[in-house]
């Protein structure tokens, strides 16, 4: 195996493979993108009445489309999560934080995102979290700059 | 409110940091010396440029070292006619594979130095260096392959190794 400490001589480089894309969001991403620059979080309801966040153009178990978009809570609960004790590059917080799908109030299924939380012992599945807005909200999943520990009352 | 969002920024970045391995690194230093070394197989006595360390159809480790070459024939071509992102050659251009003398693979390079509907199988082509103070252990070391002015290369002659 390569061990670029072990100095063998052999030459190494830099090497980016970078895709420019664009997307195109259709209906309902689109919605829901545009829904997180006016600073409100949408879901889709399906005829079984449970309410998707993030919203998908389908029941994902009818395969119907969907278009009863309902108004969620900016609050919720963690109900999985990951430490990332070393953020990289592009990621939503330069400092440490965790990966965690969050249910929103009213919602019936999760949405992923960053929570800012001080270390991990702070984190823990059924903590609730609120959302942090970001100033500046272009219409991306960005405009949530993240989620933080809602204050204990 | 303004208008609704339709589309979204997307991009897909992986930064690597690749390393060469033995064989190729031989080739690229010689590469930053202005020479082409290959590698022949010990069971079917293939020369590869660039060499790769096993040979894929016997599946063995290359052994010898061979000199190559900075002469050889152009075996196919495309004419590039599309700009794209990071393109940096005046359109149109030819991108071709040159099966190097001594050489048993073709290797991918550009061609210059002549009208582009004058390009065609069996061309004879030498590659043309950058300065001695400029190269480097990479590809940009070699400039492009343009014509000798030989007479073309009979299409038996590399129609083993298209």
């Amino acid at each position: 195996m390569y061990d670029p400490a072990a100095g063998d001589g052999t030459l190494t480089a830099p090497y980016v493979l970078e895709y420019t894309y664009r997307r195109s969001l259709g209906p309902v991403i689109g919605r829901f993108l545009t829904g997180l620059r006016d600073g409100k979080i949408e879901g889709i309801r399906t005829p079984a009445g449970q309410v998707l966040v993030p919203p998908t153009e389908y029941d994902p178990h009818t395969g119907e489309p969907l278009t009863d978009f309902v108004e969620v809570g900016q609050s919720g609960v963690v109900t999985t999560w990951a430490w990332i004790a070393e953020p990289r590059p592009g990621q939503p917080l330069a400092r440490p934080f965790a990966w965690a799908l969050i249910r929103l109030d009213g919602a019936d299924t999760a949405l992923l995102h960053a929570v800012d939380a001080p270390g991990p012992e702070h984190m823990r599945s059924g903590m609730r979290v609120t959302v942090r807005w970001r100033a500046e909200r272009v219409g991306g999943i960005g405009d949530i700059a993240c989620f933080e520990p809602e204050p204990v009352r | 409110m303004s208008e609704p969002v339709r589309r979204i920024k997307a991009p897909v970045r992986l930064a690597f940091e690749i390393n060469a391995g033995h064989a190729l690194t031989g080739f690229l230093r010689a590469i930053a010396e202005g020479r082409f070394l290959g590698q022949r197989c010990v069971s079917c006595h293939k020369v590869y440029v660039p060499p790769r360390g096993v040979c894929p159809t016997c599946g063995l480790l290359l052994g010898e070292e061979v000199p190559v070459a900075d002469t050889g024939t152009l075996t196919t071509f495309c004419t590039v006619n599309v700009p794209y992102e990071g393109q940096t050659m005046k359109l149109p251009y030819v991108y071709g594979s040159i099966l190097l003398d001594g050489a048993d693979i073709p290797f991918p390079h550009l061609v210059q130095g002549l009208p582009v509907p004058e390009v065609r199988m069996g061309l004879r082509l030498k590659a043309v260096w950058a300065p001695p103070a400029e190269r480097k252990p990479t590809m940009e070391s070699i400039l492009w392959f343009s014509p000798t002015g030989e007479p073309d290369a009979p299409f038996a002659s590399y129609q083993e190794h298209l």
